[in-house]
């Protein structure tokens, strides 16, 4: 139970013991010298007050193995906050590749997240206790910026990238979620609370009330038709598109010789912004989809495209090469 | 000591001519000085109207004083106002202008005619900047970001970012004035290594003015054009990248900071040693850590955008850089403690407001620890912490200096003396009322309310209004030195050349000075602050106990 002033938020994931923990390390080297500082100031006035009106200073100009200390041992201590913290945000940035994903779009001002069955939430987050969940970020408009303090996780949302951001709750209850980054007249009450449950509750939540959604690979594929993209993504990869099955989480081969691997980000500007990155072999033909897709259709048609992993037609386009191992998901 | 009694000299820069075209078309830096003075008076007033309604606002969880509209324009004008046309320009402008030539012996800067230029450039930047304010005001954050500023605001940012482009101008040129006049007008004597401290902090300031300025000019130019014609350069519907104007923004920005602290460095570094009556403690590395602050400075920037979704590869190198630029500060504090030892001190008030500075520059310094760590930057990010960090820094630290430089620099300036126990108590009022405002909004940071919020949850309630309160205060603090100040002026103690006594050659000349600074120019036999081989000081070496240095270079 925290007091009437308390001096920490919530502790409620897995990154909140170790953020913490850095803290209370960088506060403990900076009490010392400031209280260090700080004494020999109050001292020094003190001893060495004017006694006399015309009195003078000791000439002293200084003296070099105090310079190279003071150099040379708030460096070492720089060095090591600065390690302890990058091993902390490394984490941070690479998420476990089995975590739950969950799309998120923000706009002006409002979140709108889907759980991967295609439950929308407005404002809400349900995630189940001790899961690792993975959130997608977007934004229609401005930048954003999702940040929960009691997991001590935020993520800037910017529009035309996906940024990732991932925690595993370990705390059932309640807690708010804001809109970190500035974006205009509302952004005060651009928040929200994320729901963390016991998985069993989740599950049933999830399937309570996923009456009313429609599944993304569903809404992915059904635009998948609408927009003829099958004219020319053909399955059976003799299209004039490489085929897609099987190419989200692999690695796609260049005309320019480079490869990349087909993640969020790259499926996303694939569609969006197709003459970016030619798959080898094939011609810059697609025409760019840019302001023709919402933040969501793009999201539908990602789900659809990453469904296809598991079709058993095996992928041939030239530029495909078939991804080995499991999906290595969204690192950049 | 027995204070003798002096009377004004005859002839001085302030009665040399009358009226007003001898004060617009003056080149005389010390006249030039004074209108920014006036200047930045002014805009520090409009900054702090905002920053009053702005702590009123936050006194209630709802906010009901204003709209969030206008919250919004209250905290964006504030950052502009202050940042841009009080603190950039504030001692560079007044106390660089009126201190450099006469402290390395020259009669005016090395361009007056551009210097005068400068305050003009200036005026009309501010120009812009108050039309946009009243027509409409700016709610973009005084940080600009895209796509908000350049496609989504409704409000005045064309004008705002024109006057931000224009008054640009003003800091390159008053840079370009200062390392050409540190270059070549030295007097005959005045060695690199026997300039004040202040001249050193300033070289390095100018350094960033030079090099930093045009950058942020074109960038808001960028981001004005996009909004005006739709050209795509941040906005991703149109092909365009908002995090590259991040990388643009705080290129500048982040040197900027540099250009607000350096030179209230450089004031602290003059007034330690001469209320401690000893030479500052280790000036070659006082003086090189200026530079390596001005270099260093540069590679920092994007620190702010660790949760830009950036390379994990960007991150670790920045993160990395901030790390090592807090190195010379911490280098600058030891060393000014350093320089209290076997002092002769007293605590006259600008030794007070040194002794302030130290204090807040102390902890702005070290919550910039915090905020350069990787891990624990992606939950301060964006909160209060951040707010209270950068005031410590920039107000604790660049105003403190910035006010005891003028209360240090006023005799020469005006030739009074201003009253000493209502400054004093102004000093003490300053540093309680500013730490009562912002150290709540470190724990509040660390709780997790976010910054530029109109309304917050009614849990971080008690802070907010401990911290309006301590706002309270700190504007009395703020109040008073404007009021006696002005009041001296007419009614001060004639102060005489040099009333503390001090070691630097602009307290060799009358105060207030001659326009042409110095009868004959003046030859430098001496090393700076140095007390003891300075008969003309009046001051007493022989004093028992006060045995010369041993072992120490």
């Amino acid at each position: 139970m925290q007091s009437q002033l308390p001096l920490y938020p919530e502790q409620a994931s897995n990154f909140a013991p170790h953020v913490d923990a850095l803290m209370l390390f960088i506060t403990a080297i900076c009490l010392f010298f400031a209280v260090a500082v700080t004494a020999a100031i109050i001292f020094f006035l003190y001893k060495f007050r004017r006694k006399t009106p015309g009195e003078i200073g000791v000439a002293i100009h200084g003296d070099m193995r105090l310079e190279t200390a003071w150099i040379v041992v708030p460096l070492l201590l720089a060095l090591a906050m600065f390690g302890w913290g990058a091993v902390v945000y490394v984490d941070f940035r690479r998420a476990p590749s089995d975590a739950l994903d969950i799309y998120v779009i923000g706009k002006q001002w409002m979140w709108k997240l889907q759980q991967p069955n295609g439950l929308k939430e407005i404002n809400e987050l349900h995630v189940p206790v001790g899961q690792d969940v993975r959130l997608i970020m977007s934004s229609e408009d401005v930048i954003h910026d999702f940040s929960v303090p009691a997991f001590r996780v935020k993520m800037d949302v910017v529009p035309g990238h996906y940024n990732t951001l991932w925690f595993r709750p370990t705390k059932v209850g309640k807690y708010h979620f804001y809109c970190s980054q500035y974006c205009g007249t509302n952004h005060a009450i651009m928040g929200g609370w994320v729901t963390v449950m016991e998985p069993d509750e989740y599950t049933a939540w999830l399937s309570g009330s996923s009456g009313s959604s429609v599944n993304p690979v569903v809404a992915g594929a059904k635009l998948f038709a609408d927009r003829a993209c099958l004219t020319c993504h053909a399955s059976d990869g003799k299209g004039r598109a490489p085929s897609l099955n099987g190419v989200f989480g692999g690695q796609v081969r260049l005309a320019d010789g480079s490869t990349v691997t087909a993640d969020e980000s790259y499926i996303r500007e694939s569609i969006l912004n197709p003459n970016a990155k030619i798959v080898a072999g094939y011609q810059p033909l697609m025409p760019p989809y840019q302001g023709q897709l919402t933040e969501e259709q793009t999201l539908d048609l990602i789900s659809y495209v990453k469904s296809l992993q598991a079709d058993p037609v095996p992928a041939t386009g030239a530029g495909v090469i078939p991804s080995t191992a499991s999906q290595t998901t969204g690192k950049n | 000591m027995p204070s003798p009694v002096h009377t004004m000299p005859e002839k001085h820069y302030l009665n040399a001519s009358y009226g007003i075209r001898s004060w617009l078309l003056t080149t005389d830096h010390k006249r030039i000085a004074l209108l920014y003075l006036a200047s930045v008076t002014f805009f520090f007033f409009v900054g702090g109207i905002f920053a009053t309604l702005i702590r009123i606002h936050l006194l209630t969880p709802g906010g009901y004083l204003v709209s969030p509209e206008t919250y919004n324009k209250l905290f964006t004008m504030h950052g502009v106002a202050m940042i841009f046309f009080f603190l950039i320009p504030s001692i560079p402008a007044v106390l660089g202008n009126f201190l450099i030539p006469i402290m390395i012996g020259a009669k005016d800067l090395a361009f007056p005619k551009l210097n005068l230029l400068s305050w003009y450039i200036y005026l009309i930047g501010g120009s812009f900047v108050l039309y946009s304010f009243s027509t409409g005001g700016l709610d973009t954050g005084w940080t600009f970001y895209t796509p908000l500023s350049s496609i989504y605001s409704n409000s005045a940012v064309t004008p705002a970012v024109i006057g931000i482009f224009i008054n640009g101008f003003s800091s390159i040129l008053t840079g370009l004035n200062f390392v050409v006049t540190i270059h070549t007008m030295r007097a005959p004597g005045m060695t690199w290594f026997r300039l004040p401290l202040f001249v050193w902090a300033h070289y390095a300031t100018s350094i960033i003015f030079i090099l930093g300025t045009p950058v942020i000019a074109i960038t808001l130019l960028l981001a004005g054009l996009e909004r005006m014609f739709h050209l795509g350069f941040f906005n991703p519907a149109l092909g365009g990248d908002p995090i590259l104007f991040q990388h643009l923004f705080w290129f500048y920005s982040h040197p900027a900071v540099y250009i607000m602290i350096l030179p209230a460095m450089g004031v602290i570094s003059e007034i330690i040693p001469t209320f401690a009556r000893r030479p500052i403690f280790g000036y070659s590395f006082i003086a090189g850590s200026s530079i390596a602050i001005a270099v260093i400075g540069f590679l920092v920037w994007a620190h702010h955008m660790f949760l830009t979704g950036e390379s994990v590869y960007a991150a670790l190198a920045f993160s990395l850089m901030s790390y090592l630029v807090a190195i010379p500060s911490a280098v600058k504090v030891f060393n000014w403690t350093s320089t209290l030892y076997k002092g002769s001190i007293s605590y006259d008030t600008p030794m007070l407001y040194s002794l302030g500075f130290i204090g807040l520059f102390l902890v702005g310094g070290l919550t910039g620890l915090f905020l350069a760590c990787l891990g624990l930057d992606i939950h301060l990010h964006d909160t209060y912490f951040v707010i209270a960090h950068f005031h410590y820094i920039m107000v604790g630290g660049a105003v403190m200096g910035y006010v005891g430089g003028l209360h240090y620099w006023w005799p020469k300036i005006t030739g009074k003396m201003y009253p000493e126990f209502l400054a004093r108590l102004a000093a003490v009022v300053l540093f309680v009322g500013f730490n009562l405002t912002f150290f709540p909004q470190f724990i509040l940071g660390y709780l997790g309310m976010p910054r530029r919020y109109h309304s917050y949850p009614p849990e971080f309630q008690t802070l907010n209004v401990m911290s309006t309160a301590g706002a309270s205060i700190l504007a009395l603090g703020y109040l008073l030195p404007m009021i006696y100040l002005t009041w001296s002026i007419k009614y001060g103690r004639v102060a005489g050349p040099n009333p503390w006594p001090a070691t630097g050659l602009e307290w060799k000349t009358d105060s207030p000075p001659l326009t042409e600074n110095f009868d004959v120019t003046p030859v430098v036999d001496w090393e700076p602050y140095d007390f003891e081989h300075r008969p003309d000081l009046a001051l007493d070496p022989g004093a028992p106990g006060l045995l010369p240095a041993h072992g120490d270079d």
